[in-house]
């Protein structure tokens, strides 16, 4: 453990920007949460007649979790229920940053050669990362609690949610040890916290009508977390239990270290071929892309299933409850509940593609950085060919994602209704007209690549916008040019919403614009910048 | 014999600090040319200019008689390039990026691609990941000799090779007869053992330049003598440089120039024996590098 301390100043000097604007983003992102459902509901009346029926909201479930009560704190920290996705997934790439990406690139030995110890690293990963998701979670608690809510349960909201980073934090300390490569092992990270919140919310949807399936959400740490209850009943000492089991897997972590080598994994590298079929730039971007897009779009199809699944329980569950109908008026827009649920799934689908094409555009800028790309470039490919290569990816890979999405939804919602053949049309159209709103972002991201390539990764700032005026603005009130800085808000509601081409075809106007603009760019700047 | 590389006035800023200070290049068509300067001089990226990757502020730099950065592709089909820091995608195999690179140049000798792996001691069916520096090394050199170029740009292609596999560098080198090689090195008996012609750069500016043999005039020999008489006179003759005498033992170097006089007074004072080196590179380096502290 040596040298641990310099260690973490290494990673906090590091992640200077990067960490303090996750922690403070979801810090803050909750408090927001506070002054939008006051404004929404005013009355304790009300606040109890929107808990009633979101609690009995299986797509609200679904979404967000189990809700207890009707309180401002319940119903905030209610709302707050993907959080711990987010922030379990900010822990698992902050460990996997620091400890197997280290080790990949070789500049952990370069370290572990000085005067540190054999677990430095590790702990040093997960000091920074587990400090840091407690500080998030203090700032909230302070925050919450700034805003007139009850101290004890604020400090056991912001605990809830330190707690699940936590645990993902642990899940990544040992995902880091299982093979050399920090992409696979990022990937085995995230499947378990895909899985984890499955678990959870397959539990709790089936927990609503006291289903044989509710123990589920007990597997699940998010389920863990969110069983703290803060603001009902505060069950503070959870939190020592979730801390147990990150510590678990931390002792984990540590004996599988101590079994392998530096840069080796457990799971033996294979031999490749002697001999490769590889001979174009997209057959190399194919070959890097192909694992990425697969987990995006087997995420998408279960996601899909799942919520399609769910889409005919929200007509059921609501009967005609006609408060339930004013509510899902405001929060959707569209005629009919289950073409509201329907519809705000697939717009919520879009923004998620939305950080695909961010993330597979930047594909481009890390093999630049890498240097991976100047010996192609170096040969008789040229750059329009190279950039379009993975811009492909950008542009067909949240196509593939969002098909993906829609075909799930259609066919599970449609067996469901005995509709198969009416749904599927409407829900693939519902997830395919984002493309447009998606494909701004991956023009961004083009843009700033060409013309800013030190500053590409800004590309998730357009995305953390679109965000925050899809899931703060409208209930927050912001006024309408606020909201139309976001494209996904010109897109119409399908299924159930009136189409008019004009946005869309302005929206592909401008993304070709931008498009044009990124790669002109690329063509004259130097490389590598 | 027209000019596979010639670059003139050459000059690249990156924000204040000035790469490139209107360098000057000419490679013959046919010859190894070594490209020498201590780091940071410039050779990267004088190459990435040559390859089309960057654009120089102003000069002239024309490559296999195209423009480097307008017909980059075109001239791409003709050149292979070893970058010196050698970096592959982790999850290929080094049998895939050989094949890879070779295929988008447009076309690689198979047969010559499987001897100089032998050669070379590198198994393919590796993933790039476990390859060590040396052996990423292999796989973009092998890419390189095997492809159906005409012109090979080599930046410092040997760094991170054993011995021995810095020799097989030197015999596939000495093979390729036909083509042009652009040899950017450090290692100076590599330089000397393979290159017809050499120049030298320094912060951004070519300080020297030509044959081994024109250089080598520029420098001075090192004398060491066993004499039987007095040497009168030699401590002081113009392009005599540290000279040392003790017990009728002498110790000088000269400029090549005042060689003779130097050796007529050697002869002039009885010689017992005589030990000359011939001026290295590195001598010729050192008086370069050294001004530049």
């Amino acid at each position: 453990m040596t040298g641990t301390r310099s260690l973490v100043r290494l990673i906090l000097r590091r992640d200077r920007v990067i960490m303090p604007l996750w922690v403070v983003f979801l810090a803050v992102v909750p408090v927001s949460y506070v002054a939008s459902i006051d404004e929404l509901f005013p009355t304790a009346a009300g606040k109890a007649q929107y808990a009633a029926t979101s609690a009995s909201n299986a797509g609200f479930v679904a979404l967000y979790g189990q809700l207890f009560g009707s309180s401002i704190g319940e119903l905030v920290a209610w709302r707050g229920g993907f959080l711990p996705v987010v922030i379990g997934l900010a822990a698992i790439l902050t460990v996997i940053r620091h400890t197997r990406t280290e080790e990949e690139a070789g500049r952990h030995e370069l370290i572990g050669s000085t005067v540190v110890g054999r677990h430095a690293g590790l702990a040093a990963a997960l000091i920074a990362t587990c400090g840091a998701t407690l500080v998030m979670g203090l700032l909230l608690a302070g925050a919450m609690a700034g805003q007139n809510l009850p101290g004890a349960g604020s400090l056991a909201f912001g605990l809830e949610l330190a707690a699940v980073g936590w645990v993902f934090a642990g899940v990544a300390a040992v995902a880091a040890q299982l093979t050399a490569s920090a992409g696979t092992a990022r990937g085995i990270a995230i499947t378990v916290l895909g899985v984890a919140y499955v678990l959870r919310v397959v539990g709790d949807v089936s927990g609503m009508t006291d289903g044989p399936l509710a123990w589920l959400t007990g597997l699940s740490p998010i389920g863990w977390v969110q069983a703290i209850r803060p603001y009902g009943d505060d069950r503070i000492w959870l939190v020592l239990v979730v801390l147990a089991a990150a510590l678990l897997l931390t002792a984990a972590a540590v004996v599988l270290s101590g079994r392998r080598d530096v840069g080796a994994g457990l799971l033996p590298p294979r031999p490749g071929p002697a001999v490769g079929a590889l001979g174009s730039p997209l057959a190399l971007a194919w070959r890097l892309h192909r694992g990425l897009l697969a987990a995006w779009a087997g995420g998408f199809a279960a996601l899909g299933v799942v919520l399609g699944y769910l889409a005919e329980g929200v007509g059921d569950l609501v009967g005609d409850n006609q408060a339930m109908k004013d509510v899902f008026a405001r929060l959707g827009g569209a005629s009919g509940l289950i073409n509201s649920y329907l519809a705000g799934m697939t717009g919520f689908f879009g923004l998620i593609a939305g950080a695909y094409a961010i993330q597979a555009m930047l594909r481009a800028r890390a093999e630049e950085t890498a240097g991976h790309a100047e010996p192609v470039l170096a040969t008789a490919t040229g750059r329009l060919r190279w950039l379009g290569s993975h811009l492909l990816f950008s542009l067909l890979g949240p196509a593939a994602t969002l098909l993906a999405a829609g075909l799930a939804m259609g066919i599970t919602h449609g067996l469901n209704v005995h509709d198969v053949g009416g749904e599927l049309p409407r829900l693939l159209a519902g997830s395919l007209v984002q493309l447009p709103a998606v494909w701004i972002l991956s023009a961004v991201t083009v843009l700033l690549f060409g013309l800013l390539p030190r500053l590409t990764a800004v590309a998730w700032g357009a995305l953390a916008l679109c965000l925050l005026v899809s899931l703060v603005g409208q209930a927050a009130g912001l006024d309408q040019w606020v909201l139309d800085i976001s494209p996904f808000t010109h897109l119409p509601k399908l299924p159930g919403g009136h189409v008019t081409a004009l946005p869309l075809v302005l929206l592909s106007v401008i993304v070709v614009l931008v498009t044009v603009a990124g790669i002109t760019g690329f063509r004259r700047r130097d490389l590598p910048a | 014999m027209t000019d596979a590389i010639s670059v003139a006035g050459l000059v690249k800023t990156f924000g204040q600090t000035r790469a490139l200070d209107g360098l000057d290049l000419s490679v013959r068509t046919g010859e190894v040319h070594g490209f020498l300067g201590p780091n940071g001089a410039g050779k990267s990226t004088t190459i990435r200019v040559l390859l089309g990757l960057m654009r120089a502020d102003s000069g002239s730099a024309s490559l296999l008689g195209g423009d480097p950065w307008t017909d980059a592709t075109s001239l791409h089909r003709r050149l292979a390039y070893v970058p010196g820091d050698v970096t592959l995608w982790p999850n290929l195999s080094g049998g895939e990026v050989i094949d890879l690179l070779g295929r988008l140049r447009g076309g690689l000798d198979r047969k010559r691609r499987d001897e100089l792996l032998e050669r070379f001691d590198l198994d393919p069916r590796k993933k790039a990941r476990t390859y060590s520096k040396g052996n990423r090394q292999k796989v973009a050199l092998v890419a390189a000799f095997a492809s159906d170029v005409e012109l090979l740009l080599l930046d410092e292609p040997t760094s991170g090779l054993d011995p021995l596999m810095e020799e097989v560098f030197r015999e596939v080198v000495h093979e390729e007869s036909e083509r042009t090689v652009l040899l950017s090195s450090h290692i100076l008996a590599e330089v000397e053992a393979l290159c017809d012609r050499v120049t030298i750069i320094r912060e951004g500016r070519t300080v020297e330049t030509g044959s081994l043999a024109e250089l080598r005039h520029l420098t001075r020999t090192s004398i060491e003598a066993d004499l039987t008489g007095e040497a009168n006179g030699l401590a002081n003759l113009p392009g005599v440089h540290d000279f040392q005498a003790r017990h009728g033992h002498v110790k000088f170097d000269v400029d090549n120039p005042a060689l003779e006089e130097a050796l007529r007074a050697l002869t002039d004072a009885g010689v017992r024996s005589l030990v000359s080196q011939p001026p290295t590179l590195e001598e010729l380096f050192l008086r370069h590098y050294e001004v530049s502290r």
